[in-house]
């Protein structure tokens, strides 16, 4: 660093190792960039598994029924990864994301069925929805208090909020499944679709861009990554670290809920038993689209991506007739490998 | 000495216990504007917490702390912030994840479209460079992330920070101490630039040379209260040691007796010293 050499600006094909000044990404940088961001790497394990399917199965894989019914399946999923997104962020987790998804169908549906059952219009699906949103952005809050002001460690407020939300939900329907959501709900939002794309993957991929912007682009985001990273550094810096805590388990909270929605428009009903493994797949997805589980790092690309890595694999274990407890074997082993991987970059990066 | 009877900052006997642990006891300090003032001590002395008791970080047991003479109670950082008091932490306090222009701005963001707290990148990211540039720093890519710099280019994020937002004090937490030779020079540069700015700079180091070199005067710490104050330019290193350790004291007897501070223990200490 002496000095010597004023490259302030930046010739893109510089290949030099700069030297002092100010410079920009360019050239050199930018692959490097590429080399270390997380996406790239989901992105081309994504590619690399549908390519593998599509050559053994080429004419079931990779169908756009294929796809879309994919699509379809991950939606609730893909809602909930997205608040998951958050709290990883801050270095945290939320295990409660799939019991707090069919406490908010139940609440909501419950509302339904003493509304008109079936027969409701959109303004029943509409004062349901909100209540079933509210009820998981509730849920989220208490979480969010546990985790910030008591000082509980995410994994346990969550596990417990886990076991609570779902015993809430048996409490509520002694156990059986309530059904018929209103006509709106379950037939047009369930079944329909808008220029030819289902209302659930409508639903689902505005949900994800639309917070993948605030992720990216505002103070939200932002002081999301910063706590993850260090939060005695936001705390200096004035920034309200366990209040942000408390909104971004409240947003976890408050998206479990509306995919509690989702779910009831795509099954037609409460699913009490379906959602015990959601977080657990979740959390695969989140992780396997480059976020870091020590906070910090992450984005909600990779998670778009990673949580259908599952999905695909799923699908195409299926497709090319390998017993179904493979799939299990195979995320496992991949979770682990995108981990490593994780690990392996930080280090490469912390020595660059 | 009509400008040291209102010095810019002046801390009133501090007390601060941690359980058995006397880390403050009674202990007085001034700074004043447009002067680097180093405060020294072995470890242990209490500098940390005089430091983190004038920044905010910590609220001492009693005492007063008084901006251009009036009192002024300090609860959180933000406080400190408020009335112009930015702090470079030994640790840094940097968000290694997020980008130089990221940690300059944190806390304190630029929005593109205020309502929705749409950050405006590009403009924090001149303005970080401009910052860098002003203080001499070299970083080559103020979006890269914390983690992926130098020890000393963290270093100059951390000051570079403080040196934008600090309108009257600036503490520095052994600013130097992970730095190399070069870096270092760099960092005393910019302490005697933001001197000149104005800016009281309040400095903690071990490096006697160092401090003799950049500071303007010297106040001692041990055992939690002041022990001796000179003026840099005419104190030596061994002055220095041996009011650190105890061989050698300046003041003691006039803080002892009351709260004095005002009549003249100033002109106490240096005219010992410079005897």
């Amino acid at each position: 660093m002496t000095g010597t050499r004023s490259d302030a600006t930046v010739t893109p094909d510089d290949t030099s190792p700069p030297r002092s000044g100010l410079r920009l990404p360019g050239g050199r940088e930018i692959g490097r960039r590429l080399f270390t961001a997380n996406e790239t790497w989901t992105i081309l394990a994504l590619v690399l598994i549908m390519a593998f399917f599509t050559v053994r199965a080429p004419n079931t894989f990779l169908t756009t029924n294929d796809l879309s019914l994919m699509a379809e399946n991950t939606s609730p999923l893909l809602i909930m990864a997205v608040g998951q997104t958050f709290v990883i962020l801050t270095a945290g987790i939320d295990l409660s994301v799939g019991s707090v998804l069919v406490l908010a169908s139940v609440v909501s549906d419950e509302y339904f069925v003493h509304n008109g059952g079936g027969k409701g219009g959109w303004v029943i699906v509409l004062i349901g929805t909100v209540i079933g949103v509210a009820s998981g952005a509730g849920w989220g809050t208490v979480q969010g208090f546990l985790v910030s002001k008591a000082k509980i460690p995410p994994l346990i407020a969550t596990l417990g909020g886990f076991g609570a939300a779902l015993g809430v939900s048996y409490l509520i329907t002694g156990g059986q499944d309530l059904g018929a959501p209103p006509g709106p709900l379950a037939d047009t939002i369930g079944l329909g679709s808008v220029a030819g794309v289902s209302w659930l993957i409508v639903i689902s991929f505005v949900v994800t861009l639309v917070f993948g912007l605030i992720l990216a682009h505002t103070r939200f985001g932002r002081y999301s990554y910063a706590i993850g990273s260090n939060p005695e550094a936001g705390r200096r810096a004035g920034v309200a670290v366990d209040r942000h805590l408390i909104k971004v388990y409240a947003l976890a909270g408050a998206l479990s809920g509306l995919a509690g929605l989702i779910s009831l428009a795509f099954n037609n009903g409460t699913t009490l038993t379906g959602h015990t493994t959601d977080n657990l797949t979740v959390i695969t997805g989140v992780v396997l689209g480059g976020a870091s589980l020590f906070g910090g790092r992450g984005s909600m690309l990779g998670t778009f991506i990673g949580i259908f890595i599952p999905q695909v694999l799923n699908t195409g274990l299926q497709i090319i007739g390998l017993n179904e407890y493979w799939q299990q074997v195979a995320i496992g082993i991949v979770l682990v490998c995108a981990v490593y991987l994780d690990q392996f970059r930080r280090r490469l990066r912390e020595r660059a | 000495m009509p400008e040291e009877s209102t010095p810019l900052l002046e801390a009133r006997d501090l007390v601060k216990r941690y359980g058995q642990v006397q880390a403050l006891d009674e202990a007085n300090f001034t700074a004043g504007e447009g002067e680097v003032t180093a405060l020294i001590g072995d470890n242990g002395a209490g500098k940390s917490t005089l430091v983190k008791s004038l920044a905010g970080a910590l609220r001492p047991d009693s005492g007063q702390i008084l901006i251009s003479g009036r009192p002024v109670t300090m609860s959180s950082p933000l406080d400190a912030r408020a009335a112009g008091i930015e702090t470079v932490y030994q640790d840094l306090a940097l968000a290694p994840d997020l980008d130089a222009a990221a940690n300059l701005h944190l806390g304190r963001e630029i929005y593109w479209f205020r309502p929705l707290r749409i950050l405006n990148k590009p403009e924090m990211r001149r303005r970080a460079v401009t910052a860098f540039a002003d203080l001499g720093v070299e970083l080559r890519d103020v979006s890269a992330p914390v983690a992926s710099l130098s020890g000393g280019q963290r270093q100059s994020v951390a000051v570079a920070r403080a040196v934008a937002y600090a309108s009257k004090i600036i503490f520095m937490d052994e600013p130097t101490a992970a730095l190399g030779v070069l870096q270092r020079e760099r960092v005393l540069d910019n302490i005697r630039r933001v001197r000149d700015r104005g800016i009281a700079v309040v400095l903690i180091s071990h490096n006697m040379p160092e401090v003799l070199s950049v500071a303007d005067r010297v106040e001692v710490l041990r055992m939690g209260r002041r022990v001796a104050r000179f003026r840099a330019a005419d104190a030596t290193v061994e002055q220095l040691v041996g009011a650190m350790t105890g061989a050698l004291t300046t003041e003691e007897a006039t803080v002892r007796s009351g709260n004095g501070d005002s009549a003249g223990e100033n002109g106490n200490g240096d005219g010992k010293d410079a005897a």
